[in-house]
């Protein structure tokens, strides 16, 4: 082993230790319930894959997190060219704005956006004030709720890969465009857009993925009835005990997880071949 | 081949550009010809680039007015001017093959899909890529990308190309092959070339006409062998070329022209650039021999370095007065005498000096 290969070690042990301490011996543990509760067998297994319950969960999850992704990365283009590109104010304006989010609690956001959708919120008592709607819209517990919840908490996320795609565009292509008569729309959908377009799949992938885990904004703003995989793993585990079936569909849920992964970075590296 | 029909004049008169407090151009006046190969040449901060940026209709000038075929241009944005421009580092569209690449500039002039491929294969062979065209720009090598860009560029006909120092990344030999290959496709071609570089050499070989920048102003314009052999200040004398700079005491005019004196002999030399505190001679121009040659500018100087260059040699002298002087002959024409303290006269016909 080469010698930088040895102290690389040395720094990451730490890391690597309380990963497989953190997260691997409890996957594992995961691992081995979802074949043995509560008998040995692949029986959870057949269970999560024909449970029309189980599977209308999945079918949700998929759905809310592609919904989630459009809706976040679309919002997080836009957010990342009137950060990036803009003035010096606009620039600190965007900034304020993308970073304020952070640094409050899921929670508390969740419960903020309770209080502006519920049917007595501040959205619903404004439409009828002003007389748009006699009764109020339903926008919490159900998926609008969810999505509008998840989408404000992974922008920022999305708003990152795509700030250094947009950084690291050279401008003399852009000008090069523009000086061969192509107009500024052209210039967008032929050049601008296909060469950040890995910076879009990065966003999407971290967005997709961060969005299938999600819990405590579905559960807040879906109110039990927009149930999606995380909450339907915790309902398994902590009020209706069936441990071999909540941990089977974590196990199902982490392979599908692996599997984006490797399919979308593979369309990030699209390789030498050209 | 194109016609040269189509090939621009542009005017620029009195074009200044400020950047805040900072003044980048002032007031620049010049003429490039229909079918011309002008270049800019400068060291960089001369305002070169900005000038070209405002010819392409990337920058706004903050005064004067630019025309194009007599025609005003000044408000024109970029798109419209839609003049040919190769940049430093190529910007080609990554995303795109060769083929695209060239064909991108023809697709916004909605081109029929016919004439578009033609073009583009014409493009192609006359850049000497074919085979390539199927590649992205990443797979190809400096050289290529070069041909790809000025493909792309030339491939609508602009009446105009711009170029920014387009050989900058490219190592020796393949930049002179890049030169002779631009020589010939503006032959061919008979288009507008405005080329930016601060590589003399590459200004010297390629342009009809030099127009050298500095501190954003245009210093002098003219050819080559003009700006050359006639600089017109000092800053152009010693940015083109090695040369001899004599400090000499006021010019005066005699019966057969311009005379000064240098260390108590008479220098005579051209004086149509009006200054007088000094004389440029080139190394080249200079002669060496043991008597004084009465009928030249003739001075004493002894040898304190000789540098030898193969097929030419490089002589450090000083004067009696202590000035340093540098000459360059050919190699079989150094006289066998010729060692570092040996005295010898320095000698260069009247024609062959510039007052500053």
């Amino acid at each position: 082993m080469s010698k930088p290969m040895k102290s690389a070690l040395v720094l990451l042990g730490p890391l690597l230790a309380f990963l497989m301490l953190a997260y691997v011996f409890p996957f594992l543990g995961i691992l081995r319930w979802s074949f043995t509760l509560p008998e040995l067998g692949l029986g959870n297994y057949a269970d999560a894959l024909t449970d029309p319950l189980v599977l209308s969960v999945f079918g949700r999850t998929l759905r809310v997190c592609v919904i989630v992704t459009l809706v976040s990365v679309a919002s997080a283009y836009v957010i990342t060219l009137l950060w990036v590109r803009g003035g010096p104010v606009q620039r600190l304006v965007m900034e304020l704005c993308i970073l304020i989010p952070f640094w409050i609690s899921v929670l508390t956001r969740a419960f903020g956006w309770l209080a502006l959708l519920s049917n007595r919120g501040l959205i619903n008592t404004w439409l009828q004030g002003i007389g748009l709607t006699s009764d109020p819209l339903t926008m919490v517990r159900n998926e609008f709720g969810v999505v509008v919840g998840m989408a404000h908490f992974l922008i920022p996320f999305a708003v990152f890969p795509l700030a250094s795609a947009v950084r690291n565009l050279d401008e003399r292509v852009l000008l090069a465009a523009r000086g061969m008569g192509a107009g500024r729309q052209r210039v967008f959908w032929t050049v601008f857009l296909p060469m950040t377009a890995p910076g879009i799949l990065g966003a999407a992938l971290i967005v997709f993925v961060f969005a299938l885990g999600f819990f405590v904004t579905p559960a807040i703003l879906g109110g039990g009835r927009s149930v999606m995989v995380a909450e339907l793993v915790y309902l398994r585990i902590f009020q209706s005990p069936n441990w071999g079936l909540g941990a089977a569909i974590s196990v199902i849920l982490m392979i599908g997880v692996a599997f984006l992964m490797g399919a979308l970075m593979k369309a990030v590296r699209p390789g030498e071949k050209s | 081949m194109l016609d040269s029909v189509s090939a621009g004049e542009i005017e620029a008169a009195g074009i200044g550009k400020n950047f805040g407090r900072f003044t980048a151009l002032k007031d620049i006046s010049l003429t490039v010809g229909r079918g011309e190969f002008l270049t800019l040449l400068g060291p960089s901060g001369s305002g070169k680039t900005t000038f070209l940026m405002i010819l392409a209709g990337f920058e706004a000038p903050t005064t004067g007015r630019l025309s194009l075929n007599g025609v005003d241009m000044t408000e024109t944005d970029a798109e419209t001017r839609g003049f040919g421009m190769v940049f430093q580092g190529y910007a080609l569209f990554p995303h795109m093959t060769v083929e695209q690449n060239i064909a991108f500039p023809l697709r916004v002039q909605k081109r029929s899909a016919q004439q578009i491929k033609a073009r583009v294969a014409e493009m192609v062979e006359m850049v000497g890529l074919g085979g390539h065209g199927h590649k992205k720009p990443s797979a190809l090598s400096g050289g290529q990308q070069q041909r790809v860009a000025l493909a792309r560029a030339l491939a609508y006909e602009p009446p105009v190309l711009l170029l920014d120092e387009p050989f900058s990344a490219l190592d020796r030999n393949l930049r002179g092959q890049m030169q002779d290959e631009m020589r010939r496709i503006h032959k061919d071609t008979g288009t507008t070339f405005v080329f930016v570089t601060h590589d003399q050499e590459e200004a010297l070989a390629l342009s009809s006409r030099i127009a050298i920048f500095d501190h954003g102003q245009l210093q002098q314009l003219d050819t080559p062998r003009e700006i050359y052999d006639r600089p017109s200040n000092r800053f152009v004398a010693e940015f083109l070329g090695d040369i001899n700079i004599l400090p000499v005491n006021p010019k005066l005019t005699d019966e057969t022209g311009a005379v000064a004196e240098f260390e108590g002999r008479a220098i005579r030399a051209v004086a149509d650039q009006g200054g007088g505190s000094s004389v440029a001679v080139r190394p080249e121009r200079m002669i060496l021999s043991a008597e004084e040659m009465p009928q030249a500018n003739s001075i004493p100087a002894k040898i304190t370095d000789i540098v030898y260059l193969g097929a030419e040699t490089r002589l450090g002298l000083k004067t009696a007065g202590g000035n340093d002087l540098t000459m360059s002959l050919p190699t079989h024409e150094v006289p066998a005498t010729a060692a570092v303290g040996a005295p010898f006269w320095v000698n260069w016909a009247p024609e062959h000096g510039v007052f500053l």
